[in-house]
């Protein structure tokens, strides 16, 4: 049957937004190509949570087995292959995630399909595939017509297909086993790790003073630091900063830090890769300060300012201080 | 602990302002700088670092042309021991599965307890080569690392997940990691360090030394057709503040008091 396959992801017993995007998605393209949509979910102990996923899909599939708790690498492979081998599904859709990007590179080289990662925006023309990517940190775009293949297998990125409540389906949930686990490389899942201890919560600040690699060095750092003070804002970072450690992790607002909506977000040196723009694009107001008048930032702040940050923050600061 | 890295020589794009080719396939490159690709070079780092901590050798293989020798230097002056070259001519236009088959046709003959590999590059950023080097060699792997612990033949190692969250896994070696950034501090190498290991011989070989045939690489063993490259278009975008940096400043700052109420 020709069909839609989506991986449901969920994390200590809460679905991903990840997996209702990928369901949107996949419910337009089933409407214009006329195809079934199928979740897979693939958990323990989660009948529950898989119900909720009828509403968005022509199918739920359920496999629930201990080893498939929580994601590892080898069952998680064991079982999309088992599935994918049965069901042929035309299209299997995986979230660029923390989950997809270990799971879908590896499902590529053993069951020899195609594989397309971290698309933005995907059609389905007469079964031919084709995708959207962005490349060379989101300033080309990339349109790729893929070859003819029965079988597909992309991932997509977070955030690119807003998630719609009500699609109108009410798919029933049909129990698979799991396979014998023969496949097993020896990776196991320990535990999730709690995150460190934070000085301040850059979640409750209402005006953030954010910095990226444009800062240069720490040395550089108590300039931000010291604007920040002039007007009552908080100080956070863009990933290269906490990379190298110039300000702790709980400092870092994106995808893998943290997600905020502060009334006005000032973004000083940021480039405005993807990742960080998840975390920031819904600030009220967002002013960012680039030397790269092509900076990604700039598509999604409301307003900017081409130029050095060390000579703006000081001009900047005196506005508040000397007034 | 024999550690095999794999590194790329992507161009630098950060403040560069980008033209696409005639084609539409690619980017002009001839005024780009280029460098190691960022994940790499924390790859790098921590397969030297293991080699400090626990001996052994580090070997470092790229694909790319004769310039790209220059990242094969780099990780030599960071500590790297060996390095080899895969020539990239036949492997144009290869999707992420034909580099992986260039790498995996070296890296099977090599003696190794640990491979590395970026967790993605900067510039097509499929994220795809170490999982499918894991799959290809029947290793067990972990991606997007931000931490390695090694003890007597397995690894705990952290995975970076969303949100501020990290995993914890165990894995036996030999394994296949995908480094994320921020795992360590690369150290600096300078043009000194590059000077002293010139002498170093890089191994070569190219996809007919190594049995490839054309079919499994370049544009006939990729999933891509075809592909069309182009600017993003500029939507609204932000209104740029104009006039003097004096200027600029007191309008920014007329924004913030507007914006965020009394200060």
């Amino acid at each position: 049957m020709d069909d839609i396959l989506v991986l449901a992801e969920h994390r200590n017993g809460e679905l991903r937004d990840i997996t209702f995007e990928m369901l949107t998605l996949a419910n337009k393209l089933s409407r214009e190509n006329n195809l079934a949509v199928t979740a897979l979910f693939l958990g323990h102990e989660v009948s529950d949570l898989s119900e909720r996923l009828k509403c968005a899909c022509d199918r739920v599939i359920l496999m629930e087995d201990p080893e498939l708790a929580n994601y590892s690498a080898d069952p998680y492979l064991m079982a999309m292959e088992t599935v994918i081998k049965d069901r042929k599904p035309m299209l299997t859709m995986i979230g660029h995630t923390a989950i997809g990007m270990d799971l879908a590179p590896a499902m590529t080289a053993r069951l020899a399909l195609p594989l397309v990662t971290d698309c933005v925006e995907v059609t389905l023309e007469d079964g031919r595939l084709k995708v959207l990517r962005e490349i060379y940190g989101g300033k080309i775009n990339a349109q790729l017509a893929m070859k003819p293949s029965d079988q597909y297998l992309i991932s997509l990125r977070t955030g690119s297909f807003a998630a719609e409540a009500e699609q109108g389906k009410s798919g029933n949930v049909e129990t698979v086993p799991a396979p014998a686990w023969t496949n097993l490389k020896g990776r196991r899942f320990l535990g999730y790790l709690e995150a460190e201890l934070e000085d301040v919560d850059i979640e409750a600040a209402d005006i953030l003073v954010s910095i990226g690699r444009g800062i240069g060095k720490p040395e550089n750092i108590p300039l931000a630091q010291d604007f920040a003070d002039s007007i009552g804002a908080t100080l956070a970072c863009s990933r290269p900063v906490a990379d190298e450690e110039w300000l702790p992790k709980s400092r870092q607002v994106g995808t893998s830090g943290k997600t905020v909506r502060p009334k006005i977000y000032i973004a000083l040196g940021i480039s405005g890769a993807y990742q960080h723009q998840v975390g920031m694009k819904n600030a009220d107001t967002i002013i960012a300060v680039n030397t790269d008048p092509r900076a990604p930032i700039f598509n999604i702040a409301h307003y900017g300012i081409v130029a050095d940050l060390l000579k703006v923050l000081p001009l900047l600061r005196e506005e508040f201080v000397k007034k | 602990m024999n550690v095999v890295v794999c590194v790329k020589q992507v161009p630098e794009v950060t403040d560069a302002e980008l033209e696409i080719n005639k084609e539409g396939i690619g980017i002009l490159k001839e005024d780009l700088e280029f460098d190691i690709n960022e994940w790499d070079n924390y790859a790098v780092e921590e397969a030297v670092r293991i080699k400090e901590a626990h001996g052994g050798k580090v070997i470092v293989i790229t694909l790319g042309d004769e310039d790209s020798e220059d990242v094969l230097r780099v990780a030599l002056a960071m500590g790297a021991d060996e390095a080899i070259r895969i020539d990239e001519e036949a492997f144009e236009l290869s999707d992420a599965a034909g580099i992986a088959q260039g790498l995996y046709h070296v890296i099977r003959d090599l003696s190794f307890d640990l491979l590395l590999t970026g967790a993605q590059s900067s510039d097509y950023g499929w994220g795809q080569v170490g999982p499918i080097l894991a799959e290809l060699l029947g290793l067990p792997y972990a991606s997007l690392v931000v931490g390695i612990e090694i003890d007597e033949g397995k690894m705990i190692v952290h995975r970076e997940l969303e949100s501020n969250t990290q995993e914890k896994v165990e894995i036996p070696l030999p394994a296949v990691l995908t480094i994320q950034t921020g795992i360590n501090n690369p150290r600096y190498v300078s043009i000194m360090g590059i000077q002293k290991v010139r002498k170093i011989e890089i191994k070569e070989t190219d996809s007919g030394e190594l049995g490839l045939s054309e079919e499994e690489i370049g544009l006939m063993g990729s999933c891509v057709a075809s592909q069309e490259l182009s600017l993003p278009a500029v939507g609204e975008g932000a209104k740029i503040l104009t006039g003097s940096l004096n200027e600029i400043c007191e309008k920014t700052a007329q924004i913030i008091r507007d914006k965020a109420g009394v200060i």
